[in-house]
C-alpha cells in the first residue's frame, strides 16, 4: 500500500512535505506503511476498532438514547511530532501555563494586572467563570489551574497556533493512553526503531500532581476522582483515571461534608478525603454556594475549601482564564507577568465587546469563524465561509444582543494527516490537544490527543461532530531511551548487566 | 489417593501456571520494547536468565534477538520451560489421570496444548506476539476456573492448587529478582520514585499494576518490592502464594496450623512463617538478590519435600497418619 496517490492538495501535510516527500524521520513510517500488502491496512484499523469496543474505551452521546455507547473512530495511520518541534511547543505550553496560572491568582487577589490597564476590568468582572466567592483564596502551592488540555492548531505554513485553553475539565488524556494501548496491540511492528516517547506515566504523574496540592499537614493525603456519574459523556475517563491511579471513583452522593472536612461514606464508616479531582463544573460543585438545584455537587463542599482542608483541582475560579474573551489578552498576560515574548502565537482574534473590532466581524462575518466566549465542546461556533445566509444573520443578531459572549477568528487552513479511507490515504484535518500538569512543576505530556475530522473537508474535529482521533508520536531525540534519576536529571542510563543468574527450574522427577 | 496420581495432577498445575507465567513475560517485555527503541540485547537477554535457561539458549541460538528470544521461550522444545514445553507437558500428566480431573477441564487443557502447537509454524507471531500471549493467559484462567468450579475440593484439588501457588510464587521471585536488578537501584535510591514505566512493567508481568496502586498509590522501587513480595491481598505476591499454598497442603492430611506431620508440611511452614514475619526494608538493605536467591533455594525444598512425602511413598517414608481414602 503506497502514498504515491496521495495528494496534499496544498494544506500543511503532517507527514508530507510540499513536494510530497516525507519529512524528515516520518520517512521510516511512510517506508514501513509503504511496505504493508494491498488490504493490510484496513484489517489493522478494523482491528484496532474491534480492540476499542473489547477495551469498552467509549463515549455516551448526548440527545440519544441514555446510555448510547459508541466507540470514538479511531483511525491507524499515527501523526507524527519530530523532536524539535515538541520542544518548541513544550516551552510554548509551559510559559503560557505559568503565565496564565499568575494571572488567575493576580485576579483574586490585587488585580495588578487590571489596575495597570492592560487587561480592562469589566471584561473579568462580566466573565461567566469569574467566581467572586474565590477573592482572596490562596490555594495550595499557589497553584490554579492543575490539569490543562490546551487546543493547538496548525496553518498552511505549518506555524502552530493556540486555539483555546482549557483550563476547567479537559477531558481526552484517556484517549491519548488507550490509543497507544491499541497501537502496540494492533500495529505494533510500525513503532520498532522510531523511538516513539512513552505516555503511559501519565496517571503517575497524575497521582503525583494531585497529591502535591493536598491541603498542609497530609502526610498520606486521600485523593478522589469525582464525576458527575455513568451518564456523563466522559465516564469513560473519569473510571480509566480513578482506576489507573487506583483511587476511589466518586460521585457528590458518595461524599459529605462533617466535622468541617469531606469525606466519603464507605462500609467502614466516614472516611475523609484531601484532594478532590473534580470532573464536575463550578456551578455545581455546591448547591449551598453555587446552583441550588445543583444534585451533583456537595452540600458544605465550598465552605471546607475555602477553609483549606480540602483541595479542588482544578481551582475553582480558574475558568477566567479560558474566556475566549480573555484569551485575545494572552500575549499581553505573558508580557506582563514573565516578562517574555509569547512563544505560541494565538490566533488573531476580535473581541465583539469592543465596537470597532465587533464592526469588522460584522462586515467580514462571511469569511471569520464565531465562537461564543463560554461554551466548548464545539458549541455554537459558526464558521462563515460555510454558513447560510440565514445562519449569518442569525449569528450576527446574537453578536449586537450581547456582543461580550463573542469572539471571531480568521478561518484557519488547519493542517491533515493521511487517514485511512477506503482503503486509500486521503488528507484529514487535525488538531492537537497536549496535556499540562502543573503540581510541583510543569509537566507536558509528550505528544496529546490528535483530534482528526473525518469528513472530507471538514474542519471540525469535535467528537461530538463527526471527529475521531489518531495516536500522536512525538520522536525521541534518538533512539536512545532516557530515564529522570534521582536528582531530577535526564541521563541516558548504561547498558545494565545481563542480569543475576538464576536457579533452573524444578521439573517433573 | 494413589502417589503416582497425586504427582501428575501436581504436576499438570505447576506446568500450566508456568506457561501462563512466560506468556505473561514476554507480552509485557514485548510491550516495552516497543518504547526503548533500538536496545535490543537489553530488552531481551534478562528474559532468558529468568527461566535459568541461558545455556540451553546459548547452545541453540545465536544471539539474543527478540525472534530468537520470543521463540525460544514459547515454542522451543529443547527448552523445557518454554510455554509448548510446559504444556505438552501439562497435557501428559493431565492424560494419565482423566479419570480424576473433570472433561471439562481436560478438554480445555488438550484445547490449549493444540493451539499452542499449531501456533508454533506462525512467522508472524514472532514479530507481532500480543494476540497469541492474550488467547494463553485467557486459556489458563478458563482452566483455572474450571477447576474451581468443576472439581470437588478433595486431594486432586488440594494438591493441584498447591502446584500452582509454589509456581507462581517461583515465578513472582524471579521476574522481581532479573527486573529489580537491571533496574539496580542504589540503597539511597529506594523510596523514590525512577522510572515509572519500566517499574510499572515490572507490576504488569505479574498482572498487578492495577492492584498495586489501589493499595500503594505512587511507583517506588521499595513499594514495589514490598508489594510483590510480602503482601498480604495480592493473589501473585509470594507471601499470598506461600500462605495459600500451606494451607491447601495441611488440608491433604487434614494437619493443623503450627503442626506438622512431614518433612513437606514443616519446611512450608517455615517458609510461610518466615515471609509472614519479613520486612521489605531489611531484605533491601541486606541485599534482595541474596534474599531471593534463598527463599528459591527453600522453595525447591519444599518441593523436593512434597515429592518425597507424598508422591515416592515407599515403606520407609511414612506420613504417620496417612490412610488411604
Amino acid at each position: 500500500m503506497c502514498f504515491d496517490a496521495y495528494d496534499s492538495e496544498g494544506f500543511y501535510d503532517e507527514m508530507f512535505d510540499a513536494a510530497g516527500k516525507p519529512r524528515l524521520r516520518a520517512s521510516l513510517l511512510a517506508d514501513k506503511i509503504s511496505a504493508l500488502n494491498d488490504g493490510e491496512l484496513s484489517r489493522r484499523q478494523q482491528a484496532a476498532e474491534r480492540a476499542l469496543l473489547n477495551m469498552g474505551i467509549t463515549f455516551n452521546v448526548y440527545g440519544h438514547e441514555a446510555g448510547t455507547e459508541k466507540v470514538w473512530p479511531f483511525d491507524v495511520i499515527p501523526r507524527i511530532i519530530e523532536h524539535a518541534e515538541w520542544q518548541y511547543l513544550e516551552r510554548g505550553l509551559k510559559q503560557r501555563i505559568r503565565a496564565l496560572n499568575l494571572f488567575i491568582d493576580d485576579l483574586y487577589h490585587d488585580r495588578k494586572i487590571v489596575k495597570d490597564g492592560i487587561v480592562p476590568a469589566d471584561l473579568v468582572e462580566s466573565g461567566k467563570c469569574y467566581l467572586r466567592p474565590c477573592q482572596g483564596f490562596d490555594p495550595p502551592g499557589g497553584v490554579w489551574c492543575h490539569i490543562t488540555g490546551t487546543d493547538l492548531v496548525r496553518d498552511a505554513d505549518g506555524q502552530f497556533f493556540v486555539l483555546e485553553d482549557n483550563l476547567r475539565c479537559p477531558s481526552g488524556v484517556s484517549y491519548v493512553i488507550e490509543n497507544r494501548e491499541v497501537m502496540k496491540r494492533t500495529f505494533p511492528q510500525v513503532f520498532q526503531g522510531l523511538g516513539v516517547v512513552a505516555v503511559e506515566d501519565y496517571p503517575e504523574k497524575l497521582l503525583e500532581t494531585l497529591q502535591f496540592v493536598a491541603p498542609k499537614g497530609c502526610d498520606d493525603p486521600t485523593v478522589v476522582v469525582m464525576t458527575p456519574g455513568p451518564y456523563n459523556s466522559a465516564y469513560f475517563e473519569h473510571s480509566f483515571l480513578a482506576q489507573q491511579m487506583g483511587v476511589e471513583l466518586v460521585e457528590g452522593r458518595d461524599l459529605v461534608v462533617s466535622d468541617g472536612y469531606v469525606h466519603m461514606r464507605t462500609t467502614h464508616g466516614l472516611k475523609r478525603v484531601d484532594v478532590i479531582y473534580r470532573r464536575i463544573d463550578d456551578d455545581f460543585l455546591d448547591p449551598l454556594a453555587f446552583r441550588p438545584d445543583s444534585t451533583l455537587g456537595v452540600p458544605g463542599l465550598a465552605e471546607v475549601y475555602r477553609n483549606g482542608k480540602v483541595a479542588l483541582a482544578n481551582a475553582p475560579g480558574t475558568g477566567i482564564a479560558d474566556d475566549k474573551a480573555v484569551y485575545a489578552y494572552v500575549p499581553q498576560i505573558i508580557k506582563y507577568y514573565l516578562g517574555e515574548d509569547i512563544i505560541l502565537p494565538n490566533v488573531p482574534t476580535f473581541l465583539c465587546s469592543d465596537e470597532k473590532q465587533r464592526e469588522h466581524v460584522l462586515a467580514n462575518i462571511d469569511k471569520l469563524v464565531v465562537k461564543p466566549t463560554n461554551e466548548s465542546g464545539g458549541y455554537g461556533i459558526v464558521l462563515g465561509p460555510k454558513a447560510t445566509p440565514e445562519e449569518l444573520v442569525a449569528a450576527a443578531d446574537r453578536i449586537r444582543e450581547n456582543p461580550r459572549n463573542y469572539v471571531a477568528q480568521p478561518m484557519l487552513n488547519l493542517s491533515r494527516v493521511p487517514s485511512l479511507v477506503d482503503d486509500r490515504f486521503e488528507g484529514r484535518h487535525v488538531d492537537l490537544r497536549p496535556y499540562i500538569l502543573y503540581g510541583k512543576d510543569i509537566f507536558v505530556l509528550p505528544g496529546g490527543l490528535t483530534r482528526v475530522a473525518l469528513k472530507k473537508g471538514s474542519m471540525v474535529v469535535n467528537s461530538s461532530q463527526g471527529g475521531g482521533s489518531k495516536d500522536t508520536w512525538v520522536l525521541g531525540s534518538d533512539v536512545i531511551p532516557t530515564v529522570t534519576n534521582v536528582a531530577g536529571d535526564v541521563v541516558v542510563p548504561p547498558e545494565p548487566p545481563s542480569g543475576p543468574t538464576q536457579r533452573q527450574m524444578q521439573t517433573t522427577s | 489417593m494413589l502417589s503416582r496420581v497425586a504427582d501428575s495432577v501436581y504436576w499438570m498445575s505447576r506446568y500450566l501456571e508456568r506457561a501462563e507465567n512466560v506468556a505473561r513475560f514476554v507480552d509485557v517485555n514485548y510491550n516495552l520494547s516497543l518504547d526503548l527503541g533500538n536496545r535490543v540485547r537489553e530488552q531481551w537477554e534478562p528474559l532468558v536468565y529468568t527461566t535459568g535457561d541461558q545455556e540451553v539458549f546459548l547452545e541453540n541460538y545465536g544471539n539474543f534477538s527478540q525472534r530468537n528470544v520470543i521463540n525460544f521461550l514459547t515454542f522451543e522444545m529443547k527448552n523445557f520451560n518454554s510455554v509448548l514445553a510446559c504444556l505438552s507437558g501439562a497435557r501428559e500428566n493431565a492424560r494419565t489421570v482423566r479419570d480424576i480431573i473433570s472433561s471439562a477441564v481436560w478438554e480445555e487443557i488438550n484445547k490449549f496444548y493444540l493451539y499452542v502447537k499449531n501456533s508454533a509454524g506462525d512467522k508472524r507471531l514472532l514479530e507481532e506476539p500480543h494476540d497469541f500471549f492474550h488467547q494463553v493467559k485467557r486459556s489458563s484462567h478458563l482452566i483455572l476456573g474450571l477447576l474451581d468450579a468443576t472439581i470437588s475440593r478433595d486431594e486432586a484439588w488440594f494438591f493441584a492448587h498447591v502446584g500452582r501457588l509454589i509456581e507462581r510464587a517461583d515465578k513472582t521471585s524471579r521476574i522481581l529478582d532479573v527486573k529489580y536488578y537491571i533496574l539496580l537501584p542504589t540503597v539511597t535510591d529506594v523510596g523514590t520514585p525512577l522510572d515509572s514505566i519500566q517499574w510499572a512493567a515490572l507490576l504488569k508481568s505479574a498482572g498487578a499494576l492495577e492492584m498495586y496502586r489501589k493499595s500503594r498509590g505512587r511507583i517506588t522501587p521499595r513499594d514495589v518490592v514490598d508489594f510483590l513480595l510480602l503482601d498480604r491481598e495480592f493473589p501473585r505476591s509470594i507471601r499470598f502464594c506461600l500462605s495459600e499454598a500451606e494451607e491447601s497442603l495441611l488440608a491433604i492430611l487434614g494437619t493443623s496450623h503450627s503442626h506438622f506431620r512431614n518433612e513437606a508440611e514443616r519446611r512450608m511452614g517455615q517458609l510461610s512463617a518466615d515471609l509472614d514475619y519479613a520486612q521489605v526494608d531489611d531484605i533491601i538493605k541486606s541485599g534482595l538478590h541474596e534474599y531471593l536467591d534463598g527463599f528459591q533455594d527453600k522453595l525447591n525444598a519444599v518441593g523436593a519435600a512434597i515429592s518425597d512425602s507424598f508422591f515416592q511413598t515407599s515403606p520407609a517414608a511414612s506420613n504417620g497418619a496417612v490412610l488411604a481414602k
